[in-house]
């Protein structure tokens, strides 16, 4: 049980990356870019392929982030200078990147057992600095050893990556071309009457999107032990759930905050599910099921919830009212 | 300085809805003009700024700022030179950006856009300076979502940023008219300042005619895709509302129908 929560987290963490390019178009760009299915297993497809013919792991993650940065553009290119709907635009792309993956795959799964990965290159290292007996200590000294993690390695270094890409991101979108970029998905009207090229910035924001989507299916592909040619499939949802459930539990009141939020709810996100695959009537089969309801419960939830409020609010008033009205006439 | 020659647009050309938006409009703004513009629902005013502004382009004719041939260059490149404040509050700013975070945007308009903060605590100041000079209390609310703002201050902090980087034309588009009375006052009077502060060469489309009256050294006149009537500085000074609708009448020989510019008089 506990295991599998480590396991949630860890892969929360780099999913959070994925997380980060959904909120990157579905929410600053306002482009709901279905390209995530497809440039998520590219990215796995792209460092798989190359690991397997001996390239260095970190170089092949990173041309994996790149391919994925290509598709995005992409997308964007067939919307802003093909003038096709955001939605149909994505769903073009993924569907072309299908084919495009099998291509670079040259068959449907690649495993990366014993073979040189990010995960293992970290370990040498990391073993050589002796971290996970420091880290374990309080574990043995609460006599808890037993809940402790097999390593931290993945977590460790993960947290390090991933709040990285978050400060990056911040400083990105607090730049004047950033502002342009937020204000692109805010009010693309009044972007071109101050002199920017909207087109442009909805290409490149495409294109990094897709491009950390990428680099987290690299990473996913390393850390699983393989890349296969459907893990992309419903991507986006997962994406999608990620940044709504962080959004709705830890705010959105700053950019800061919200990527924040994101990469919490990415984490949440695993949890769930790994919580809900303990249920003993779920199978693995159900987890696109339980993430559409996920969705759907953090997408209608606040909106119930924020109309009982609403609701008891009047009520009070009105009981107020009603009392003081009384009172009056007590007086009279 | 902006000199338009013969301009000609026509919307859906060939089906029975086909619309001669503009029929040959030559006009000429010297530096420093302040012209208004009044005319029906349809003749013309807004294709005419569309036009200037390169959100169209004419079927035929030419436009040149500057002496700098302009026709066919996209909105986005021409909005170096020309600043814009729509009718919508909500168009001339984003909703979800802080007040700064627009004036920041807004600077970007005359100089490119480059990977250094755009709010920092020198712009800052001078954003402060910038608002408090219209005096509206916006110079407090610097963190403030410009979405939480009123249709009067929206609009308010839309004409700063169209005019604060000193652009070559201003182009108003009925920017008073989806306000209520006092705030379309202030707003005037905001107008008013700023363009006599920066000197700029403005072109503001009205409904209002005693505002096309009060405001500015010329006013056009505007019907079926023409400029009917130019009164320069000297003629408008003593025009009134009565004597503009006698002299579409005298030109046109037809009633001044509108409802909105006759409900305003």
């Amino acid at each position: 049980m506990v295991g599998a929560l480590y396991g949630a987290f860890e892969s929360g963490l780099i999913y959070a990356l994925m997380a980060l390019g959904v909120y990157l178009t579905f929410r600053v760009l306002d482009f709901p870019d279905l390209t995530v299915d497809g440039s998520f297993v590219t990215g796995g497809a792209v460092s798989a392929i190359m690991i397997v013919n001996g390239s260095d792991p970190f170089l092949a993650t990173l041309l994996g982030g790149v391919a994925g940065f290509l598709a995005g553009c992409v997308t964007g290119l067939l919307h802003t200078k093909g003038n096709i709907n955001p939605l149909l635009a994505g769903i073009l792309m993924m569907t072309a990147l299908y084919s495009i993956n099998l291509r670079i795959m040259d068959m449907p799964n690649i495993p990366l057992l014993n073979q040189s990965t990010i995960f293992t290159k970290i370990e040498a290292w990391w073993n050589s600095l002796q971290l996970d007996e420091i880290l374990m200590k309080p574990f043995t000294a609460l006599g808890i050893s037993d809940y402790a993690p097999r390593t931290f390695l993945v977590i460790v270094s993960m947290v390090v990556f991933v709040i990285i890409i978050k400060f990056v991101m911040d400083w990105l979108l607090q730049t004047e071309a950033g502002l342009a970029l937020r204000a692109t998905g805010d009010n693309i009207r009044m972007v071109r009457s101050l002199s920017a090229n909207t087109n442009r910035y909805i290409v490149m924001g495409l294109g990094l999107s897709n491009g950390l989507v990428a680099i987290s299916g690299a990473l996913i592909a390393q850390y699983n032990g393989f890349a296969d040619v459907n893990l992309g499939i419903g991507m986006i949802v997962v994406g999608l759930a990620s940044v709504i459930i962080g959004e709705g539990l830890f705010g959105t009141k700053k950019i800061a905050r919200t990527t924040l939020a994101v990469i919490l709810g990415a984490i949440a996100y695993r949890i769930i599910i790994a919580l809900a695959l303990r249920v003993d009537f779920v199978d693995a089969s159900d987890m696109k099921l339980i993430t559409a309801v996920i969705v759907v419960a953090a997408l209608v939830i606040p909106h119930w919830w924020k109309q009982v409020k609403e609701n008891n609010r009047r009520h009070t008033k009105k009981r107020q009212l009603h009392q003081n009205g009384k009172g009056e006439n007590t007086h009279a | 300085m902006l000199n338009l020659k013969q301009l000609e647009k026509v919307f859906y050309e060939g089906t029975p809805d086909e619309k001669k938006a503009l029929q040959g409009v030559d006009l000429t703004l010297n530096e420093g003009d302040f012209v208004t513009v009044i005319g029906s629902n349809g003749a013309g005013k807004s294709t005419l700024l569309n036009i200037i502004a390169g959100v169209l382009f004419p079927d035929f004719g030419a436009i040149t700022i500057d002496d700098k041939d302009v026709t066919f260059i996209p909105e986005q490149k021409r909005s170096k030179w020309i600043g814009r404040v729509f009718q919508d509050p909500m168009a001339g700013t984003a909703p979800n950006m802080t007040i700064e975070e627009n004036l920041a945007l807004a600077l970007g308009r005359t100089k490119k856009r480059s990977f250094l903060r755009g709010v920092n605590a020198k712009r800052r100041e001078e954003f402060q300076d910038l608002l408090s000079s219209i005096d509206i209390g916006l110079e407090d609310r610097l963190n403030t979502k410009v979405g939480l703002l009123s249709g009067g201050e929206r609009q308010a902090l839309s004409l700063v940023m169209a005019t604060f980087t000193k652009p070559r034309i201003l182009l108003l588009d009925e920017h008073t008219a989806a306000l209520d009375p006092a705030r379309a006052e202030l707003i005037t009077n905001i107008t008013k300042d700023i363009v006599k502060k920066h000197q700029l060469t403005t072109l503001m489309v009205t409904h209002q005619m005693d505002q096309a009256i009060e405001l500015g050294n010329r006013l056009f006149m505007m019907d079926a895709g023409q400029i009917i009537f130019d009164a320069d500085e000297k003629q408008k000074k003593d025009l009134t509302v009565e004597q503009l609708i006698e002299e579409f009448q005298k030109i046109r020989g037809k009633q001044f129908t509108n409802d909105r510019a006759m409900l305003s008089v």
